[in-house]
């Protein structure tokens, strides 16, 4: 079989599902329970530490 | 040691560009010679006087690199106003063909100044208001100084010496005529240098992080530089004639290479003029309202549909040419589909100002956003329907597509880096407030006014010029001949290049009412400013 025969089969074949079954997985994943509260705090990021960067102390809970 | 090394290799690129001079074989190359040699030449002298002297080791870890933001923040505005300079003279060039001075055939005709005009201000202004803002964004949103000390720098300086490299290679006629990728070989290689050590100091930012989850608007700055270097470098695939010369080959046959460059040219506009930007809307919207972003979902979603989609949207530049049906399809409806996300970002950047529509009134800065993200709504709606083939047989090569540029390029792009610039300049310069919120309100309306006439003239004339070639009479013979249409557009391309006027005299007043900032506004209190030294 010639290369681009193989390849388009492959890209509208397996590599198709694979991409879709991505970003189904990404959405699903968005609505995980529990992820409001960490999206919430993920979301407040821009309020923080406007002036100076962390200190070790305050480094990832 | 170090020192050493930077001599050496600068020593080599002077001597370099000192035998380019000599052994040029276009005017183009060799005026780059010269520009590079000053450059390394001017560099060397630098680095030799500093060498030997007691390196002053102090700890910056403690604070953010802004010096290097405060400089795109001037750049941005310069090459701003640079380009909307170049794009208003060449639209009265188009109206007034007597404006290409006979004196300067060959240098500043409208050919040669239309890519001059579009690279400042996509690559120049756009990727100086990026430059600026992601390096801005990503520290505040990592808690954490820049990575790679001087290597912000490297990228800065680096970023304007491709830009003039381009722009002085545009007028002398070094270009490898692909829309928005005219520079030649060298400068493509030199580019590629300063991207790897931006996605570097990006990368290297988000690494060090303080903060345990990355925040949106990174997410959006890394697909951006990401793409752009793949494109860049798919795109570029050229075989120099001469390493002594400008002229280079591309690898890419046919209509493949057709194909290669709208793939190229309409993810500049999905990862560049897009994801890119919608990193700073992420970011600056939420802080100029001082809420948080309505949706953060949303916000994922919107950020895996529109690279998933827009990366495959390129086909629909090409509908009615030798491309295969099945892949101008395939372009086609990847193209309406992506109205979705493009919406979804819309109203997530919209919506978070529910429950503070009052600062509409209030406050101009915000204003100015929210036109940008309507304007980003409006332009992600025509241009899906610009990419159906019934409609774009209709739309194709005529001035509506640059209506629809233009609404996008000035209205979603132009308006939010505005937006950003007077939110950064008091943060950046440590003033309490800009020097007049009376200016930004005249820049607001100046800038709106401008894209209107812009868009509502080119729509009209677009669409009657196709409506004119399309024309034809009871035996099937064309009605209009090319110079009817020319001739029945010029009063839109008047009204065309008074917008460009006023959009052009807002970017004008923002520098003054910028410059007046740093110059006379109050400095914030001592109370308020909370241990930022300046670097």
């Amino acid at each position: 079989m010639e290369e681009y025969t193989l390849l388009r089969q492959f890209a509208d074949s397996w590599m198709l599902l694979a991409l879709f079954a991505f970003f189904v997985g990404v959405i699903i994943w968005v609505f995980r329970p529990g992820s409001s509260k960490t999206y919430g705090d993920t979301a407040n990021i821009p309020f923080r530490h406007q002036d100076k960067p962390a200190t070790h102390k305050e480094a990832r809970q | 040691m170090s020192n050493y090394i930077k001599l050496i290799v600068l020593g080599l690129i002077a001597l370099f560009a000192a035998m380019g001079i000599n052994y040029a074989r276009d005017v183009a190359y060799m005026v780059h010679a010269v520009i590079v040699l000053l450059v390394s030449g001017g560099l060397f002298i630098w680095t030799l006087r500093n060498t030997g002297e007691p390196d002053i080791l102090t700890d910056r870890s403690g604070e953010y690199m802004d010096g290097v933001v405060r400089y795109g923040v001037i750049a941005t505005a310069f090459w701003g106003v640079v380009g909307f300079l170049a794009g208003t003279f060449i639209a009265f060039q188009l109206a007034f063909p007597g404006l290409n001075f006979e004196w300067a055939q060959g240098y500043a005709n409208f050919g040669r100044l239309r890519p001059l005009h579009t690279s400042a201000v996509i690559f120049a202004f756009g990727g100086n208001a990026l430059l600026a803002t992601s390096f801005y964004v990503v520290q505040r949103t990592s808690a954490a100084r820049l990575w790679g000390g001087n290597l912000a720098w490297f990228v800065f300086w680096g970023y304007q010496l491709f830009i003039v490299l381009a722009a002085t290679g545009y007028l002398l006629g070094g270009t490898q005529s692909k829309e928005y990728a005219e520079p030649e070989w060298y400068v493509d290689l030199w580019l590629t240098v300063v991207w790897v050590a931006y996605l570097a100091v990006f990368l290297g930012t988000i690494i060090k992080r303080k903060e345990p989850h990355i925040y949106v608007a990174n997410w959006f700055y890394l697909s951006f530089i990401v793409t752009v270097a793949m494109l860049h470098v798919v795109n570029n695939m050229t075989i120099p004639v001469s390493i002594w010369g400008s002229k280079s080959v591309i690898v890419w046959p046919g209509v493949q290479d057709a194909m290669v460059q709208w793939w190229y040219g309409h993810n500049a506009v999905g990862f560049f003029l897009t994801a890119g930007f919608l990193g700073m809307m992420y970011y600056f919207i939420p802080k100029q309202a001082e809420r948080p972003v309505f949706s953060y979902k949303l916000s994922i979603i919107h950020f895996w549909a529109l690279i998933f989609i827009y990366i495959w949207a390129g086909p629909h530049h090409l509908h009615y040419t030798a491309l295969p049906d099945w892949a101008s399809t395939l372009g086609m409806v990847f193209s309406v589909v992506l109205w979705m996300p493009s919406w979804g970002g819309m109203i997530n950047g919209l919506m978070t100002l529910s429950g503070a529509w009052d600062k509409l009134r209030t406050d101009p800065i915000i204003r100015m956003m929210v036109i940008s993200v309507g304007f980003y709504g409006m332009s992600t709606f025509e241009g899906p329907m610009m990419s159906i083939r019934a409609v774009n047989s209709l739309s194709h090569y005529t001035d509506w597509t640059i209506g629809h540029v233009h609404s996008g390029a000035l209205g979603w792009n132009g308006m939010i880096t505005f937006g950003a610039l007077y939110f950064l300049v008091p943060v950046l310069w440590k003033r309490d407030r800009l020097y007049s919120l009376k200016l930004v309100n005249v820049h607001f309306w100046l800038a709106t006014i401008g894209i209107v006439l812009y868009a509502a003239s080119m729509w009209v004339t677009g669409i009657m010029e196709g409506l004119m070639w399309r024309e034809v009479d009871a035996n099937g013979f064309l009605v209009n001949s090319f110079a009817d249409t020319v001739a029945a557009k010029f009063p839109m391309y008047v009204v065309r290049g008074l917008g460009g006027v006023m959009f052009l005299a807002g970017a004008v007043i923002m520098c003054y009412n910028l410059w007046m900032t740093v110059r006379k506004a109050p400095a914030k209190e001592a109370s308020l400013s909370v241990a930022v030294p300046a670097e």
